[in-house]
């Protein structure tokens, strides 16, 4: 009753970050809400999932092992956290904002009859009063999104219905192990109690899911560029930056639309979260959206043409001139001074 | 083999163009103060239940939206693409609901046109982002989904294929008609207008339209019965209106924040030779690089 659970996603018996995430932000709000953190796995194989979540603070760990589980479909998964929550009735559930956490979360929402916020970005616990109904609530989980295309910051509440649920995405919340020497329950589930067949109804035929290639996420220097960049040419100037000083290329949304860069390197609310020590922006304007995806980094080097390019204002270091002059004088100067 | 597909559209403020009075006090979007337009997802959508019907003919592509009356409009702009017909869900109950109270209320239209096959819609839609109404239709509908698709590669004998976009992937799934789909921005975008079609349609109105229009084009909807769109309220569905709107949303807005990055003191530089190599050294001697 009352615990926080966390439904951890898992690729070839490894938990995924996002998970591992919110675990970390589940523990804080599990301690300051004195309850239990308790996380899900549903799949094959699940065997070290144990020693993968429990540095993390997970109290209980329920365990839904089969082979049919894996990989990923709606409704078995979906049938297996409707039972579970019904029986557990947890206060809080969190999971990935994912193809695969918004996919699982409104329809296990839309079962419970229970309110879903997706894509937070913080989560806070506080009160809530009904003035018209002279009713506080206590203890609420404030679900913070952006919304509008990220023009607003709203924060979401469910006053009544349990359990309150919201979806985070990779890199949003820090990865933080708690202590390496801590140690769970572990509750292991005969799946026929849970899912039945006519639940699988969508054979995933063929899957092809390629590791990423890339690391910005963890990255300490990425160096991101926009539409002004100009060109798929003027970009490769921004791995040879990368690669000299030891960082990761990054893209705000209008440079992978233009085909730029990868989709995979999309930096901004609708791609990754980043927060490294250095980040050099390279032609991006600076929309809100994207701001959203690196605000936190510590130092921030605008280089744009444009004096007045809203990301400036942000910046630690403004340079202004265009990237084909700024990247390489930067290259140049980098190798001579670390000779 | 011809399908009945039911299309989900949403016309939505457009939020790459948001003014300072876009929000209600009451923290929900005040729509009449922004350019409303078909939801980006749900046009690629449409585009797929068009492809269907391209491939299968006899096929029936239907949309349904729910919104204020001129909401119309997105089954306008449905028709001249090439869709046959759709329904307006349209009542004050409606107003406020979040993504439960909007799929219920869909639910219970999509239960009112029952003869179906297939139901496509958007992942998502750009006000919210949310990308919950597709599956919570699916569910309140007894449904099974297919979410993040991006091509429908082929239908037969009661089946259906869908190559799904993920973030570092695609999947191949199929499985039983009549499933909820919902497609991917990376799917085909929507074909254009045609103009024969925007002939054909111009013209067609709902019930509310009608009347407003005067009694100058009564013969004309009277002899076109295709220009009658239909216009449901949430007693025409059967919905209970405690579950509609605001009362039947578990979620509330308990505040809403404009977004204000905290500015920095900048230091601004020129791009010339000395003013680089002193910003490199700054940053190699503080340990922010090499």
């Amino acid at each position: 009753m009352d615990s926080i659970f966390v439904y951890c996603e898992t690729e070839d018996g490894i938990v995924a970050d996002v998970s591992l995430e919110l675990l970390t932000k589940g523990r804080e709000l599990a301690t300051r809400l004195k309850c239990k953190l308790e996380a899900v796995a549903i799949g094959h194989p699940l065997e070290t999932v144990g020693s993968q979540v429990f540095p993390y603070g997970v109290d209980v760990l329920h365990l839904f092992g089969d082979a049919r589980l894996s990989p990923y479909t709606s409704l078995p998964h979906a049938a297996v956290l409707v039972k579970l929550f019904r029986e557990e009735k947890p206060q809080i559930a969190l999971m990935g904002a994912t193809s695969i956490g918004r996919d699982l979360g409104p329809r296990v929402s839309s079962a419970l009859g229970s309110g879903l916020t997706a894509d937070c970005t913080s989560l806070e616990i506080g009160e809530h009063e009904e003035k018209k109904e002279n009713k506080v609530y206590k203890n609420l989980l404030y679900q913070i999104r952006p919304a509008f295309g990220g023009n607003i910051v709203a924060t979401i509440i469910n006053p009544e219905c349990r359990p309150q649920m919201a979806t985070v995405r990779e890199g949003v919340m820090k990865k933080e192990i708690l202590d390496a020497t801590c140690q769970g329950e572990i509750k292991q589930y005969d799946v026929s109690g849970y899912v039945s067949d006519t639940d699988f109804v969508v054979s995933v035929i063929d899957r092809q899911v390629e590791k990423s290639k890339t690391n910005i996420k963890g990255a300490p220097i990425i160096v991101a560029g926009g539409y002004g960049v100009g060109s798929k040419e003027n970009f490769q100037l921004l791995h040879e930056l990368a690669a000299v000083i030891g960082g990761e290329v990054g893209g705000s949304r209008a440079a992978v639309d233009a085909g730029f860069t990868e989709h995979e390197r999309q930096i901004g609310q609708t791609g990754l979260t980043v927060r490294p020590k250095l980040y050099i922006a390279c032609g991006i304007s600076g929309q809100i959206q994207h701001i959203a995806g690196m605000q936190e980094s510590s130092i921030i080097i605008s280089v744009n043409n444009d004096a007045n390019a809203p990301i400036n204002s942000i910046a630690d270091y403004v340079v202004t001139g265009t990237v084909e002059d700024v990247l390489p004088k930067m290259i140049k100067y980098y190798k001579k001074n670390t000779k | 083999m011809s399908l009945k597909i039911i299309v989900l559209a949403k016309q939505v403020p457009d939020t790459r163009n948001v003014g300072k009075d876009a929000m209600k006090a009451d923290g929900t979007v005040n729509r009449a103060a922004l350019p409303a337009i078909f939801n980006p997802e749900d046009l690629n959508a449409l585009e797929q239940a068009l492809r269907l019907k391209d491939a299968y003919p006899g096929t029936r592509v239907t949309l349904l939206t729910m919104g204020p009356g001129r909401a119309a409009e997105i089954i306008r702009e449905g028709l001249y693409r090439g869709a046959d017909g759709g329904y307006l869900l349209t009542d004050r109950a409606f107003a406020g609901a979040d993504t439960l109270a909007t799929s219920y209320a869909l639910s219970m239209a999509i239960r009112k046109i029952k003869d179906y096959d297939l139901i496509i819609c958007g992942r998502q839609a750009i006000d919210g982002d949310t990308a919950q109404v597709g599956p919570q239709v699916a569910e309140k509908s007894g449904l099974s989904q297919i979410t993040y698709a991006e091509a429908i590669q082929k239908v037969e004998n009661g089946r259906i294929w869908v190559k799904r976009r993920l973030e570092r992937g695609v999947e191949i799934v199929e499985t039983a008609l009549p499933v909820v789909l919902t497609v991917n921005g990376s799917a085909p975008e929507c074909r254009p207008r045609n103009a024969k079609y925007v002939q054909k349609y111009k013209h067609a109105k709902t019930l509310t339209e009608r009347q407003e229009a005067g009694s100058s084009y009564a013969q004309l909807f009277s002899s076109r019965p295709y220009l009658n769109l239909q216009e449901w309220s949430a007693a025409d569905v059967n919905a209970e209106v405690a579950q509609c709107g605001l009362s039947g949303s578990p979620t509330k807005v308990k505040k809403i924040e404009n977004v204000v990055f905290q500015a920095k003191e900048s230091k601004t530089l020129e791009p010339t030779d000395s003013a680089i190599d002193e910003l490199m050294k700054e940053l190699i001697m503080n340990h922010t690089i090499g």
